[in-house]
């Protein structure tokens, strides 16, 4: 008996700490690995944040390049607000109506359904996009560059984190109390009067945390994205260009630089950009769950 | 009604001595429909085919405080929530027979957001949104159209004066409303069902969350409340039906057993079973 207790708490313990030990070992990792351009090279922050000229030197030890990543940013941060732009609005349809419209229909079918997106490999969002959105934008939009674009990347990725939000926000407004829509419809409200002045305002804290999770996922997707979106390392001139992002450019060069080296170093403090962003994310979350429950 | 009765001849004379005998005369159902705020005739409600009320007749006169009693389950709560369909809401809920409400059966084809705000509820748990109690009290004048802001104002005061908390919260109104007591909150919530301007005001047990003085607090209030409101309010404490009631009618699995004068229900009810309850014997 006290035997199996000790050994439980004992493995249990030990889990959780390795699980502990790894992700603070992988933060130091990137950090020393991402700052080096900056303390071994001596680049300034600002050069890699706001410059565009992007010429690191690709041999161990030495530097003297240009490691401008502002496009890569500005492509990670065009690619991800246009999908939240085409993707908030259809997730928060998508919540209501399982939460509020039609809870039977919506817990049987719809979030079922939603669920699946979540289990698609990004292979195949990418692939899908490739055949399909890549040759429609290029005919249809007459995009300039043969339809590998931003809004390619947007659509993909829209889709991509529209169940993240869905499935987000619906917990969010079916945890709305029962007591907020009875003295909604008890003082006579429609329905969708009691949805958007009651349930939604009562669980945005919730619905935000959706859609910042969808974003952290937006920021981090690479493989999608790398397939449609050109990488053209250029300001795209409107959403139908193509341009390249963070991931894409990591995963396009990693295996092609020299160890130690400015541009592979230079790589490093990109993904160090991903993970600060990710747990600026996650910071902002904790910071909505707390304001949530002040409402309560 | 008999001591009503008693007590205005004493006052006014003969013309009190009129409203006596019609008084009397509603009860007996002699006296014309006008006279009533709700008719229920014959109101059969089923939850798939659970029957939850059975046969139900029923006058509720306006400016009086009716009392639902009875034990749990009786169907007292189910009956006040068909006055203003609430229990539309349930699933597989079924209504039968006639509730008519100034003349209209609101079972009828009638505008359900119009009759709840006609008719107003208090919950058994204070139930303020989590917003300002300024805009928990304009919540319902603002879905049914007010925007002026010089007018919400006005309603707003005047809604919380009408339920006694206008001092405790007046220079706090942007603050949340969850930050109030339990107490505070169900006053907050009774001058939100005001704001619309109901002739009803439906209350599911208000003060049973809650502690003596605010309950105290809320039945000084349903006093005051009547001259301008029917108040119908299902209660646990047959005190406080008692205390604060006109009339009072005691259920019992799903039958109304017997309505009459609070005085008579408490004095000498007719039905046997009235008085086990009332004496403690069961319930």
């Amino acid at each position: 008996m006290f035997k199996k207790e000790y050994l439980g708490r004992g493995i249990v313990t030990v889990c959780g700490i390795f699980i502990i030990a790894l992700t603070l070992a992988i933060s130091v990792f990137l950090l020393v690995k991402g700052t080096g351009v900056f303390t071994q090279f001596h680049h300034s922050v600002a050069e890699f944040l706001f410059s565009d000229n992007w010429a690191p030197k690709d041999v161990p030890g030495e530097g003297g390049g240009h490691i401008g990543a502002s496009i890569y940013i500005m492509g990670s941060l065009m690619t991800c607000g246009l999908a939240l732009l085409i993707a908030v609005p259809f997730s928060l349809a998508g919540a209501i109506f399982i939460a509020e419209i039609s809870p039977r229909l919506g817990s049987r079918i719809l979030q079922p359904a939603i669920e699946i997106f979540v289990g698609i490999p990004s292979v195949v969002y990418g692939w899908v996009g490739l055949t399909i959105l890549v040759p429609f934008i290029r005919d249809k939009l007459h995009a300039p560059m043969g339809g590998y674009s931003v809004l390619a990347a947007g659509i993909v990725l829209a889709i991509m984190i529209f169940p993240t939000i869905a499935t987000v926000a619906a917990d969010a407004l079916r945890a709305v109390p029962d007591s907020y829509r009875q003295a909604a419809y008890g003082l006579g409200s429609t329905r969708w009067q009691l949805i958007y002045k009651v349930s939604v305002p009562a669980a945005k804290s919730g619905i935000f945390t959706g859609i910042i999770l969808g974003l952290s996922r937006a920021f981090g997707e690479t493989l999608a994205v790398a397939m449609v979106i050109g990488k053209t390392r250029v300001f795209p001139k409107g959403i139908l260009y193509p341009t390249n992002n963070l991931t894409a450019a990591i995963a396009a060069d990693m295996g092609n630089t020299a160890n130690g080296g400015e541009y592979n170093m230079a790589l490093w403090a990109m993904a160090l950009l991903l993970l600060i962003i990710s747990l600026a994310c996650i910071v902002v979350i904790h910071l909505l769950a707390r304001s949530g429950e002040k409402d309560k | 009604m008999e001591g009503i009765g008693i007590l205005n001849t004493a006052g006014t004379g003969a013309l009190a001595r009129e409203r006596a005998d019609e008084e009397t005369q509603t009860v007996t159902r002699t006296a014309s429909d006008e006279n009533l705020k709700y008719k229920i005739r014959d109101l059969n409600l089923y939850y798939d085919t659970t029957q939850a009320l059975k046969a139900i007749n029923m006058d509720i006169k306006p400016h009086e405080v009716t009392a639902m009693i009875g034990p749990s389950g009786c169907g007292k709560s189910t009956l006040l929530r068909t006055l203003n369909r609430m229990n539309d809401l349930v699933d597989g809920c079924r209504v039968e027979g006639k509730v008519i409400l100034d003349g209209t059966d609101i079972y009828g084809n009638i505008d359900v957001n119009e009759l709840r705000r006609n008719v107003g509820m208090v919950f058994q748990q204070p139930n303020p949104f989590p917003m300002s109690i300024y805009d928990n009290i304009a919540y319902g004048p603002r879905i049914h159209g007010e925007r002026n802001k010089a007018r919400l104002d006005q309603i707003v005061e005047e809604s919380l004066k009408k339920a006694a908390i206008w001092d405790e919260l007046k220079d706090r109104l942007k603050k949340s409303a969850l930050g109030l007591s339990g107490g505070q909150q169900q006053r907050l919530c009774i001058a939100r069902a005001l704001a619309v301007d109901p002739d009803v005001l439906l209350m599911d047990e208000p003060t049973s969350a809650l502690d003596p003085i605010s309950t105290t607090m809320i039945e000084d209030l349903i006093q005051e409340m009547k001259d301008n409101y029917t108040i119908v309010i299902v209660t646990h404490n047959m005190q406080q039906a008692a205390r604060i009631s006109d009339k009072t009618a005691f259920f019992l699995l799903g039958e109304m057993v017997e309505m009459d004068s609070t005085d008579v229900i408490f004095g000498q009810p007719r039905d046997k079973r009235t008085e086990d309850y009332i004496t403690g014997r069961f319930g």
